[in-house]
């Protein structure tokens, strides 16, 4: 870890000021940034401490939404009542991700952020050109099994490790940020995030200095809500493949349908294709079959990942017959 | 720095860098908590922030001024036990003891946890969870155990959590839920 | 027993058997009780001492420097690149001195020197230094460190065509008898089969770690060590010092399961910093440097052969291993080891290569040879039970050998089939299912059984134990407890013999100025030192019958009395200023002259997830016979730990070495999957009664590592049971399933 300043930010707008140069980042939860940090993954040279901003509130909007406050640990946005009850699908996908100690640190902003968990990300030994971009990549050609069949390019094939923002894309959520220079933007999830490109390096639209204030829900979507989390432990593990399901059958068919996947992309990985082959049909093997055709035209296995592909498409499968069936 | 730890109040002039657990170990004299991998990813850190367990290794020790901050030494002491130190202790829920602390600590702020009705992966009701073996296992996967004192540990936990009296922490039997419940 | 040598030492070389013991006769009556762990409060409240928590003024951090090449040269360690960084006291190279890698256990020659060589892709070659733990990482990241690469030997797979035969370790690399390959060719029912198992990591929970302290020209290292008689030498000539100047202390080590048996590098490194400053250096090796540059389980490829006639019985069993090391190490994963006299055949091959490969060391690992070996011979006797149309147990019952196979000694006590037998009938057994026969839901049921057998060794073991004048007994010896429950049965066995109450022993361990041990190893800690302090003990009760004017055999001692010839006499009062006696074992003629070994059982009841391939272990169970149980609590948490062990095995641990330069991909806990809480059902564990008067005079033979062998074998066993496939790759993750399962 290489050595920085430190300073604790007491409002929303001191955070934004106190990041005033390249090198300086936020600190919440540090679960993931400390750990990086620790490996010279990440060097920082200012750390602005945000956890005591007031941002720890989970409130009802009058849409029948949500605002989570950017602070809200894992542990608590799944415990909340509200979240249980309206959006259970964020509760069980928070549920499946790390550990009890993790949740009750990692934040809602922070766990957005979180960082890929690529074997070769994490050692500075190894070209990576998510970490220096134009060094290479030591994943393609080494060990990828738990790496990106999606949204990959031929400099990056990191995974998005995270479980809870998988939820979030199924949910439509959306992210308000503050600027440095005081303006507030609101960022669908849809939007967030970026594809690895030539520019590994630049895994979101965030701007420098751009705080996550918030996630909205919107409210609640109608009809039955799913996280399936496949991985190598019974438990404490990153996902290989995951599903958030959100599913509304009316009348015998598919009147709605959102659905997210985790341990595939190099994103949270969403595609509306896989939702238009369901939606309008009656749910069955081959609407389901069509919808994992949808999901995996472009997928591309690297060795040891390619695996996932054929996993995907089974878990997939199984998924929207429980979002489906009687 | 000033820091409250165990009801004590202590002060050190420590690296910016410094854990917390760190901090504990290196330069307070509270070697209890242990660091096994010092990338949250094996537990043997965990220690009680406000009463929640967290990860002693994942976080600054400067972020925690205001805080109050409980390690396995205070919870008890050889001479007087905690109940879940002696449950340990009981059912042999640990055997190198490197990973026990944590595991302690752990507990204790998992079984609050339980008591505020929190659910888990496991949980088939997540707004009423039951509370089981399969429960404690899943709640308890953040401590990794090498000498696999897991089955003595899940004992351990069931009967302190039995003889607390709260209905929530009341074990129950079930099949232990699948994956994905 | 006792008189032998001087009169307070009491020596037994183990050359005849040994029918009576004191275990027997003791009236204390805690031998072989669940009594909890005497340690067992200091561990729980934090106040045990691991090897890095010992404070000294002055103290200085070491943090190790990787090499990042996987063969070459250092050619320039940039030491001023950080030499200004705040807190940095120095950067230290010294090629010559720093060890390469760890040494082997029970070695007594020093581990192999020089570092300028890079031998593999994270050998440590320098240690940085500061005043804070904090400084001495960040400069060891940031220093600048030059190389002369060089092409090296990187994949397994790439090399497995050139391998040479090693010299013998603990079993000859080639053996067997008969004539194999004849009697394969005409077997009715034939099995040939490769399995492969990858590299594995002990993963401790307590990372290596070394404190070094220079008294003068004594060199006191506090160290995470399992056997610190032999340590102590390996760091006494790495370090070009006399053994006698050179003192390991480790009162706590935080599990070792083999990869502490040797010092480690940031030994000898915190040794050469702590002089070169004239400070004390802590030197921790951080997770990631435990999986780059202590040890590794030899990855292994396995070919088994069995040849049975229609009725079951083997007429041959071929067993032969490919492993690796690194060049010049003569170590190689003896997988076949059980293999020798688990069953009956009149034709046995059994061998060993190694592939030479520029991966980190490969050594001693929980149950080394058949923690992996025993996975293919027992998955092979599923596959022939199958081709048989046999029950898994019919089938071993059929091929149980009346004496060793090869050897033709007899078997010192052997309870296989009893253990097969209770494990069936507390398990259910009867109800397992055809392959692929029982689904429920998503979830593929299935249930396997595999036998289990882990040799016993007796080791050189010494201890002292003496009686002070308040009638209080102390253990001295430089045994570790590493988790094993050492300190609790030397306190039941002193207790037992002098009839004294167990709070009225102390236990000093894990110190070198005690007498020498054997240390924790091969299943071999228990026996060994367990029998010094019988030893001891029971000269100590020769000079208490002295005292008394009785015969040792009328002397009854209980809660703290000597009882005999109608008197009652407190011990205190017997033993005046206090005694003392030294007990020595050594190995002799009954290790040649019988087959010791401990026998078990394993069940395990899956469920595999038809449409995913993830398996959750539903049950599992062992029936076990290792001689005397000595506390019935830790040796079942002994077994426990090992049979996790083996589900690890099975399901979830490798080591993925980059084929492009052999480093560790997987090198964090996060990667490397050891089974959680949540992988881990509440495992039974049931002993039968036995003594094994050829073993030693406790009649006990070694548990630590019986848990792990053919645990694995009996998930593998009872995942092909759930779902007709038959992985051979391990570990069996869900991948290597997914071919076979249903369609959804």
């Amino acid at each position: 870890m290489k050595t920085f300043t430190y300073e604790k930010a007491t409002t929303v707008d001191e955070a934004v000021r106190d990041i005033d140069r390249a090198g300086a980042k936020f600190i919440a939860g540090g679960t993931n940034l400390l750990d990086l940090m620790k490996l010279q993954v990440e060097t920082p040279d200012k750390l602005v401490d945000i956890s005591r901003l007031p941002l720890g509130e989970i409130e009802e909007r009058e849409d029948g939404g949500l605002t989570i406050g950017a602070l809200v640990p894992n542990a608590d946005l799944a415990a909340d009542p509200r979240v249980i009850a309206k959006y259970p699908v964020l509760s069980r996908a928070l549920l499946a991700g790390a550990s009890g100690q993790l949740r009750n640190k990692a934040t809602t902003g922070g766990n957005l952020l979180q960082r890929t968990r690529c074997y070769y990300f994490y050692d500075t030994a190894m070209p990576c050109n998510k970490r220096e971009p134009g060094a290479g990549c030591s994943a393609i050609g080494g060990f990828n099994r738990i790496l990106a069949v999606l949204g990959t390019s031929e400099n990056c094939i990191a995974t998005h490790p995270g479980d809870m923002p998988v939820a979030m894309r199924a949910l439509d959520a959306t992210i308000v940020t503050l600027k440095a220079d005081g303006d507030k933007r609101r960022i669908s999830i849809h939007d967030f995030y970026r594809l690895p490109g030539d520019r590994p390096d630049l895994e979101t639209v965030l701007e420098p200095g751009e705080l996550i204030t918030h996630v909205e829900l919107p409210a609640p979507p109608e009809g039955r809500q799913v996280y399936r989390k496949v991985r190598d432990r019974a438990s404490y593990a990153f996902a290989l493949v995951s599903v958030a399901g959100v599913v509304k059958v009316a009348d015998g068919k598919i009147a709605s349908a959102a659905l997210a996947f985790g341990g595939l992309g190099s994103m949270p990985w969403r595609d509306g294709a896989v939702e238009a082959a369901l939606v309008g049909q009656a749910p069955s093997d081959a609407a389901f079959a069509a919808a994992a055709d949808a999901l995996l035209a472009d997928a591309k296995g690297y060795g040891s990942n390619d695996f996932k592909i054929p996993l995907a498409r089974r878990v997939l499968i199984a998924t929207l017959r429980e979002l489906t069936g009687e | 720095m000033r820091f409250t730890i165990n009801g004590q109040s202590y002060q050190a002039d420590v690296d910016i860098r410094t854990s917390l657990l760190d901090l504990c170990r290196e330069h307070l004299g509270l070697t209890g908590s242990k660091k096994g991998c010092d990338h949250g990813q094996c537990g043997a850190c965990t220690m009680l922030v406000n009463g929640r367990r967290v990860n002693g290794c994942l976080t600054l020790a400067v972020m925690h001024q205001d805080d109050e901050i409980v390690t396995i030494e205070g919870l008890g002491s050889p001479e007087s036990l905690h109940p879940m130190q002696a449950a340990f202790v009981r059912h042999d829920g640990y055997q190198c003891g490197y990973c026990t602390p944590g595991q302690i600590c752990s507990a204790v702020g998992m079984l609050d946890e339980v008591k505020k009705g929190w659910p888990s992966h496991v949980s088939d009701d997540l707004s009423d969870p039951t509370f089981d073996d399969g429960e404690i296992s899943e709640r308890m996967s953040g401590n990794l155990c090498r000498c696999s004192a897991y089955p003595n540990i899940v004992d351990a936990i069931r009967e302190v959590a039995a003889a607390s009296g709260d209905a929530k922490t009341a074990p129950t039997s079930r099949e232990p839920a699948e994956a994905g419940a | 027993m006792f008189g032998f040598g001087k009169s307070d030492t009491n020596a037994l070389t183990m050359d005849k058997p040994h029918p009576d013991s004191l275990l027997d006769t003791g009236a204390q009556g805690v031998i072989g009780k669940p009594i909890d762990r005497i340690d067992g409060p200091l561990k729980v409240s934090g106040r045990a001492t691991y090897a890095a928590e010992y404070d000294f003024p002055d103290l200085a951090y070491g943090f190790l420097v990787r090499a990042t090449v996987g063969a070459g040269k250092v050619t320039e360690v940039d030491a001023d690149s950080v030499r200004g960084l705040p807190g940095v006291i120095d950067v230290i190279t010294d090629y010559k001195t720093f060890i390469r890698n760890p040494g082997q256990g029970g070695d007594t020659n020093k581990p192999p020197q020089g570092v300028a060589d890079v031998a593999y892709f994270g050998e440590p070659i320098a240690i940085v230094v500061a005043d804070s733990y904090e400084a001495a990482r960040d400069a060891a990241q940031q220093l600048r460190v030059s190389y002369e690469a060089k092409e090296g030997r990187y994949s397994f797979a790439a090399y497995r065509e050139e391998h040479d035969k090693p010299p013998e370790g603990v079993m000859p690399p080639y053996t067997g008898t008969g004539d194999p390959d004849a009697a394969f060719e005409g077997a009715a029912v034939k099995i040939d089969a490769t399995y492969t198992t990858p590299s594995q990591n002990s993963a401790a929970m307590e990372p290596h770690a070394s404190t070094a302290v220079w008294e003068g020209d004594e060199l006191h290292l506090y160290g995470a060590y399992q056997m610190l008689s032999t340590d102590r030498i390996q760091l006494a000539k790495a370090m070009g010092m006399k053994p006698d100047k050179v003192r390991i202390i480790a009162r706590y080590v935080g599990g070792g399961f083999g990869s502490k048996l040797g010092i480690a590098p940031e030994s000898v490194a915190a040794a050469v910093a702590a002089k070169a400053i004239g400070r004390p250096v802590k030197c921790v090796m951080a997770r990631q440097q435990v999986f780059d540059a202590t040890v590794r389980r030899s990855n292994t490829e396995q070919r088994v052969r069995l040849g049975a006639d229609a009725d079951g019985k083997l007429v041959m069993l071929g067993h032969n291993s490919l492993v690796s090391n690194l060049p010049e190490e003569s170590f190689f994963e003896p997988c076949g080891q059980a293999t020798q006299f688990l069953y009956a055949a009149p034709n046995i091959t059994i061998t060993h290569d190694i592939v030479r490969l520029d991966w980190l060391l490969a050594a001693s690992m929980r149950a080394p040879g058949e923690a992996v070996g025993m996975i293919a011979l027992e998955c092979a006797m599923d596959e022939l039970a199958e081709a048989v149309g046999l029950d898994p147990i019919e089938l071993r019952k059929r091929n149980e050998p009346g004496e060793h196979p090869i050897d033709h000694i007899p078997f010192s006590s052997r309870q296989l089939v009893p253990c097969m037998e209770r494990g069936a009938a507390l398990f259910g057994w009867s109800k397992r299912k055809p392959a692929a026969g029982d689904r429920r839901g998503e979830w593929l049921y299935g249930m396997g059984m595999a036998a289990s057998a882990r040799s016993n060794m007796l080791q050189k073991s010494s201890a002292k134990v003496s009686i002070d004048g308040q009638g209080r007994a102390t253990v001295e010896t430089d045994m570790t407890d590493i988790g094993t429950g050492t300190y609790t049965i030397l306190a039941q066995i002193t207790s037992e013999i002098l009839g004294l109450p167990i709070d009225d022993v102390t236990v000093k361990l894990g110190d070198t100025a005690f007498p020498p041990a054997a240390g924790s190893g091969g299943s071999f800690g228990a026996g060994s030192s367990g029998t010094s302090v019988y030893l001891a003990c029971e000269a100590l009760r020769g000079q208490i019958a002295d005292k008394m004017g009785v015969a040792a055999d009328g002397l009854t001692l209980k809660d703290g009395r000597a009882i005999g010839d109608n008197r009652s006499v407190p011990l205190a009062e017997l033993v005046g200023d206090g005694i003392a006696a030294t007990g020595e074992v050594a190995p002799g003629k009954q290790e040649k002259e019988t087959l010791q070994s401990s026998y078990g059982a394993h069940f395990c009841e899956v469920a595999v997830n038809a449409v995913t391939g993830e398996v959750r272990i539903k049950r599992m169970l062992g029936v076990f016979a290792g001689g005397r149980i000595l506390n019935a609590k830790t040796a079942r948490s002994q077994i426990l730990g090992g049979v996790t062990f083996g589900i690890g095995t099975a399901l979830s641990e490798e080591l993925m070495h980059d084929p492009r330069n052999g480093k560790i991909v997987n090198r964090d806990l996060g990667e490397y999957h050891v089974p959680v809480n949540a992988d881990v059902p509440q495992i039974d564990v049931e002993f039968l009664s036995e003594r094994d008067i050829h073993a030693n005079p406790m009649h006990a033979k070694g548990l630590g590592e019986l848990g792990i062998s053919g645990a694995g074998a009996a998930v593998a066993n009872a995942i092909y049971n759930a779902t007709g496939v038959r992985a051979r790759d391990f570990p069996l993750t869900l991948d290597k399933l997914l071919d076979g399962l249903p369609a959804v």
